[in-house]
């Protein structure tokens, strides 16, 4: 079975997410699916970061365990990483800038000393060049053909200066040759197996499925993880129609979204949780005023600023509680860029049907890693109905009106005859306030309980929308994952690893974490013969979440709250445990 | 682009397309408030412009005066405190065949709201913007505001207000606002004309209005202004002149000038954003079908 990985590391401002990339996208071309983490710090320059891009014979949901391939660019990467090679492994490094000592060798990994910076000499004084000479003997030991190595190099400068493409392919030629004359390909090297595939990180699936539901307006203000979503739709913003606003605050970006979906658009706006605490009171409004809307929430470490740069699984609570009061909401959570692009176009279509905000919950291990989707994984034939629901019928026009669904027939701005105020004051079905005179009136007592129980009803039918609880591995399993969002990537890793140690593991996993349906949700649970919770955060909230819904505990807990992502033998190690403890 | 994503809003059928009225809301402010002379002029002008009530949308945040849209026959968005203004950016962007108008009041634009009246001027975005000024916290019952005047006594300040007043007309001239002007609901006739010319005004129109609170505030009375406003008009203020407006707006005290201070041109953000050069964002097509070449880049 095929499992490679090639890990680069060094300082921020090295280009180690370039060489990274780079080779993530040379084997998706040779058709092999990959996951690619690029690991950083708030800082543009200096500080640790490095990258893995791993692919394998089934799909890599995470970045895996090991490395085949450390292309080490200072000696702390070679510490801090040299533990994580496989035995057969190679040291890519640059001996001009430092050497490596037997001693520091795990055992069975070699270390390749290429002249990286004598290589880029020939070409420029800049010693990024040296890059591309390191990459190329990676890429040798990888099984990556140069020709593919040179065409991936070739697009990414696109229309850049000639000269700098030039050196970079020649740089990348000596050092690949240098591999090949010094070194055998690493015993896990791959070649060509099939079309190739398309390779995105979570906000790209995000924001490319937003398109496709047919959003118009995207406002957003810059915080990490959720900025590249609006990178990703300016960039496409003239191309594709739709309209990117930076706000000049996470409340404006909000406020905008809303304006624009009750001005007659299909519109998003994306935060991460610092942004979205201070968008909590226009979720509201968005629930009170039943304005459909799209929050992309890419939670990251917190409370507070946090680890900008690192993930977590800390916002449920966040989520599931922003905004005073109680309106019906859903919270969608993908695991994977091919589920981030269905769910977003999911949570733009039950906005529309229930007209109430609808948020889609990333991470930064979702949002800013690299997985590769097949097309067929990203169907565009989305239909975008008409916004309106209603025409004028020579009847009094009630934008609120009492019904058994609780959605009311909703017009636009520019529509003759169907005036009507959105209120974030509670209000009767035209739309009245009923928050000033009439309240603690009997009769209008009456109703706000009413329009309340009017929009609570719209939980029903999210519910009935939404995707369900949903299944993996085998039936009969002695242990089951209960686990939502990014989370899964390590699980669905880790289940073979644990199954070719004969231990049958199975994963119930949430693609709706709100609204939850509390006897389905039971008897799924009651299927498993013992359980155990993962999850990025310190106090399990979708354990609580479980709890108060279904009334059943689940004592067994895996959480991390360290701001990195799970690994498989994290995943792994605990499953065992809790296997061998039996009971 | 794909047809199928193609829809078109309903378009306005039979003959009737009533400009603006009185909704069937009686507004509920104190008698002898001040904003009953703002949603007058409000309505006058619309009427005057002859612009159809279902192609209006007024937007207001919360206190006494965001009540207004509710007091109109046009679409309105009632919105949460201090959110007036993007919400109306949103709904102009959205359909920028719509007649937006934000109103509302001194602590929902200068206050909590004081972010988003900057950066909606600078943006130049094609609005008019209805402030009912009324230097006091109204709705909540008699706290400091914004605009109170420095040792003025307030429910939260009973000792006097120790801070120094924001001037709306200059901080408007300063964050790039197309048209700026200050009325006095006092005064109606003027009133509807300045915002008339606000609403026909192409870029972000600020209209200013001392508009007494009768309830709250025993300072700034309609008294008070009737005592020392001026009209800039009759003054022989030059409007399009930058640095004139700036000194005319430093005048507090005896003499207070209302009507227009600053009129210049410059591209709206609607003109400049491109992807509203196809017409309304609202009637454009939306979705990918038929368009997977977008796909092309993540191989």
């Amino acid at each position: 079975m095929t499992d490679l990985a090639v890990r680069a590391g060094g300082q921020a401002g090295d280009g180690i997410a370039s060489i990274g990339e780079t080779i993530s996208r040379c084997f998706s071309r040779m058709g092999w699916h990959v996951f690619g983490l690029n690991a950083y710090q708030s800082v543009i320059r200096g500080g640790h970061v490095w990258f893995q891009a791993r692919t394998s014979d089934g799909r890599p949901y995470s970045q895996g365990d090991q490395a085949d391939v450390l292309y080490a660019l200072d000696k702390q990467t070679v510490a801090v990483h040299a533990p994580s090679l496989r035995r057969g492994g190679t040291i890519v490094h640059d001996p001009e800038k430092f050497a490596i000592a037997e001693s520091e060798l795990p055992v069975g990994v070699k270390a390749l000393g290429v002249p990286t910076l004598e290589f880029a000499r020939k070409y420029t004084s800049q010693s990024i060049l040296q890059n591309a000479a390191g990459m190329g003997a990676s890429a040798f030991l990888a099984g990556i053909p140069l020709e593919l190595l040179h065409e991936v190099l070739r697009d990414s400068f696109g229309k850049k200066a000639g000269d700098v493409v030039e050196w970079n392919l020649g740089a990348s030629a000596a050092g690949y040759e240098f591999a090949r004359a010094h070194a055998g390909a690493s015993d896990h090297a791959i070649s060509k197996r099939g079309a190739p595939k398309l390779l995105m990180n979570g906000n790209a699936a995000i924001a490319l499925g937003a398109a496709a539901a047919g959003c118009k307006f995207l406002a957003q203000y810059p915080m990490t993880p959720a900025s590249s979503i609006m990178h990703w739709m300016a960039a496409h913003s003239q191309s594709l129609g739709v309209v990117v606003k930076q706000a000049e605050d996470e409340l404006a970006a909000i406020n905008m979204a809303i304006g624009a979906s009750f001005g007659g658009v299909r519109a998003m706006t994306a935060t991460s949780g610092g942004g979205f605490s201070l968008m909590v009171e226009a979720l509201g409004m968005a629930g009170m005023t039943e304005t459909p809307l799209v929050v992309v929430e890419s939670q990251r470490s917190g409370p507070s600023t946090g680890l900008p740069t690192k993930t977590e699984q800390g916002d449920l609570n966040l989520m599931l509680g922003a905004g005073q009061g109680e309106f019906p909401r859903a919270i969608l959570a993908p695991s994977h860029p091919a589920e981030a692009y269905r769910a977003t176009i999911r949570a733009f279509e039950l906005a529309e049907a229930w007209q109430t905000p609808v948020l889609v919950a990333s991470d930064l291990h979702l949002s800013e890693n690299m997985a590769t989707v097949d097309r067929e994984e990203l169907p565009m034939d989305v239909d975008v109905p008409s916004l309106s629901t209603v025409e004028p019928n020579g009847h009094e026009y009630k934008r609120y009106l009492y019904t058994e669904s609780g959605v009311s027939p909703r017009a636009l701005p520019g529509q003759p005859g169907l005036q009507f105020v959105a209120g974030s004051d509670e209000h009767d079905e035209k739309g009245h306030l009923v928050s000033d005179v009439k309240s603690g009136i009997p009769i209008w007592v009456t109703e706000r309980a009413r329009m309340m129980d009017k929009r609570m009803r719209k939980l029903r039918g999210l519910l009935a929308g939404a995707e369900p609880p949903a299944w993996e591995g085998p039936p009969d399993a002695e242990l089951t994952f209960v686990a939502w969002g990014s989370t899964l990537g390590a699980i669905r890793d880790a289940m073979p690893v644990l199954a070719a140690q004969g231990r049958r593991t199975n994963l119930l996993h949430f693609p709706t974490v709100y609204p939850i349906d509390a006897d389905r949700t039971r008897t799924e649970l009651a299927k498993a013969r013992r359980t155990l919770l993962v999850e990025a955060n310190y106090s399990g909230q979708f354990g609580h979440l479980l709890r108060a819904e279904t009334g059943v505990y689940l004592s067994e807990r895996l959480l991390k709250y360290d701001g990195e992502p799970f690994y498989p033998h994290e995943i792994v190690a605990r499953a065992l445990e809790v296997m061998q403890r039996g009971g | 682009m794909a047809d199928s994503a193609a829809r078109p809003l309903p378009t306005p059928t039979g003959p009737i397309l009533p400009t603006i009225g009185k909704s069937d809301t009686k507004p509920t402010w104190c008698p002898g408030c001040g904003d009953f002379g703002v949603v007058a002029a409000v309505e006058s002008a619309l009427k005057r412009l002859k612009i159809p009530a279902h192609n209006v949308v007024i937007v207001s945040g919360i206190g006494c005066s965001s009540n207004l849209p509710h007091f109109l026959s046009s679409y309105g968005f009632h919105a949460i405190h201090g959110r007036c203004l993007p919400v109306a950016e949103g709904i102009r962007w959205a359909n920028h065949g719509l007649t937006v108008i934000g109103t509302g009041g001194d602590g929902d634009g200068f206050g909590i709201g004081a972010g988003h009246f900057v950066h909606a001027m600078r943006r130049n975005v094609d609005l008019t913007y209805v402030t009912m000024d009324n230097q006091i916290y109204g709705l909540t019952t008699g706290q400091a505001s914004p605009t109170s005047s420095m040792g003025q006594k307030t429910k939260s300040t009973p000792t006097g207000v120790i801070e120094h007043p924001i001037d709306p007309i200059a901080l408007a001239l300063a964050s790039g606002a197309t048209y700026v002007a200050r009325g006095f609901s006092g005064d109606v006739k003027q009133l509807t004309d300045l915002v008339t010319g606000g609403i026909e005004h192409k870029g972000f129109a600020f209209v200013d209005v001392f508009s007494p609170c009768v309830t709250y505030n025993k300072i700034n009375t309609f008294d008070f202004f009737r005592q020392r406003v001026y009209k800039l008009e009759s003054a022989g203020h030059d409007p399009t002149d930058i640095v004139a407006a700036w000194q005319r707006s430093l005048e507090w005290g005896d003499k207070i000038p209302i009507g227009l201070f600053y009129r210049t041109e410059r591209p709206t953000y609607e003109e400049l954003e491109e992807v509203l050069a196809a017409g309304p964002l609202a009637h454009q097509p939306a979705g990918l079908r038929g368009r997977e070449s977008v796909l092309d880049e993540f191989v």
